[in-house]
């Protein structure tokens, strides 16, 4: 498969808009799983989609070939993502806190305060419920999360994705480890 | 071994998939006679197979399509100008045989008259341009078939094809803004064919230039 994207993207570069096409055919679902389970929102997440493959083609020359494509792909539309969580919520307190290890805490009495519901919770409704506590954990903590675990990627490949040291990723993988664990406890 | 520091972060290396034997070892070992990490290992493994088990989500239906229909249009002239970026060399050649079968030749034989690229303030006599004492031209100048004579001034570039400049010495200002490069002073002691040549070759770069210009405006 990565031959075949390699072929489209020499295609794409030399000028053949069409061989696009099948690029986006072929990655659409994991760009727009991406973006969503960051953003939360469907209609906010196909417009951060439809943004990164643009970007993408718009910037083609740029992408290096001996280079996996995914991973410059992916970057493109968590960095949108990011940005847009950025300018949805200036200030995020969460992050600062959650940085010592005590802050984690916190999170047990968050998960304390939303019981869930007695009877037995519809799969559709536990889905949400798991998609609503992978939104609240701290953007930096949740795209790592979202990387590792929904879209199954290596730890040294969220590194080149998000632009940050392996040891980092890491750490971070852990602490959303650790806050989702006390957020899901008792689902 | 402390729960806390050390078992909890060998949990982690073993979900990063990094624990070796002898760590797993003592993990496991740990695990054997402690319920509190063994809980703790059980709900950190429960929470990612419940957020591993949210499902895959298709994208929107014609999302392909959105995209293409997005994209910016793709004009033909672009692939072009890719192709020139990348080989600049083989682009001036390219454009230069261009050139020579497109009635250049003609166009250099037939058009005896005296043109210049500006007019304001300049003075044509017989086949000399003539910048007035005391005119500054702030601009390029341009000057076919005819001589070109500088009493004023030009900051800018001086380009003269088929003619010369006269008036021999011109001031030091002056020097300085003729840039040897530029500057096609031609004499009767060149031949034709290198005349043509010249021109041609001046054609294509302006050509090649005005191409580059246009496709930095665009991707502006
Ligand atoms: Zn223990």
């Amino acid at each position: 498969m990565e031959t075949m994207i390699k072929q489209k993207i020499k295609e794409v570069k030399k000028g053949d808009q069409s061989a696009f096409e099948d690029i986006v055919s072929f990655y659409q679902t994991k760009v727009y799983h991406i973006c969503l389970r960051m953003i939360g929102n469907a209609y906010e997440a196909e417009d951060l989609a439809q943004e990164a493959f643009i970007r993408a083609y718009t910037n083609i020359h740029t992408f290096d070939e001996k280079r996996k494509f995914s991973t410059w792909l992916y970057r493109i539309a968590t960095n949108l993502t990011i940005d847009r969580i950025r300018k949805k919520k200036p200030d995020y307190h969460l992050d600062a806190e959650v940085r010592g290890t005590d802050g984690l805490d916190m999170y047990s009495q968050l998960a304390a305060d939303q019981a869930l519901p007695e009877e037995e919770v519809e799969s559709l409704e536990l889905q949400s419920y798991i998609h609503k506590e992978i939104l609240a954990l701290p953007p930096k903590y949740r795209s790592v999360i979202v990387l590792r675990y929904l879209d199954e990627l290596a730890l040294q490949e969220i590194a080149e994705v998000l632009d940050i040291p392996v040891g980092t990723v890491k750490t971070r993988v852990h602490r959303g480890r650790e806050a989702l664990r006390k957020r899901l406890r008792h689902v | 071994m402390n729960c806390k520091k050390e078992a909890i972060s060998l949990m982690h290396k073993y979900l990063d998939g990094e624990l070796k034997r002898e760590e797993e070892r003592r993990l496991r070992n740990h695990l054997q006679n402690c319920p509190s990490c063994q809980n703790h290992f059980h709900e950190l493994k429960r929470s990612i197979t419940l957020i591993k088990n949210t499902g895959p989500t298709s994208a929107p239906s014609n999302f392909t399509a959105n995209v293409m229909n997005s994209l910016p249009k793709e004009k033909k002239r672009k692939n072009y100008i890719r192709a020139m970026q990348r080989h600049p060399i083989l682009t001036a050649a390219a454009v230069f045989f261009i050139l020579m079968f497109s009635g250049i030749f003609s166009a250099w034989n037939q058009d005896q008259h005296v043109t210049v690229s500006k007019q304001e303030n300049l003075e044509i006599r017989d086949k000399t341009v003539i910048v007035p004492e005391g005119v500054t031209i702030n601009d390029d100048l341009v000057v076919r078939n005819g001589d070109l004579k500088i009493l004023g001034k030009i900051n800018g570039d001086v380009t003269i094809i088929n003619g010369e400049i006269i008036n021999g010495k011109p001031n030091g200002d002056i020097e300085n803004n003729l840039d040897s490069s530029t500057l096609r002073a031609y004499t009767g002691e060149l031949n034709e064919v290198n005349q043509v040549y010249e021109w041609v070759w001046y054609q294509t770069k302006h050509i090649v230039s005005d191409l580059f210009s246009f496709e930095s405006d665009q991707e502006e």
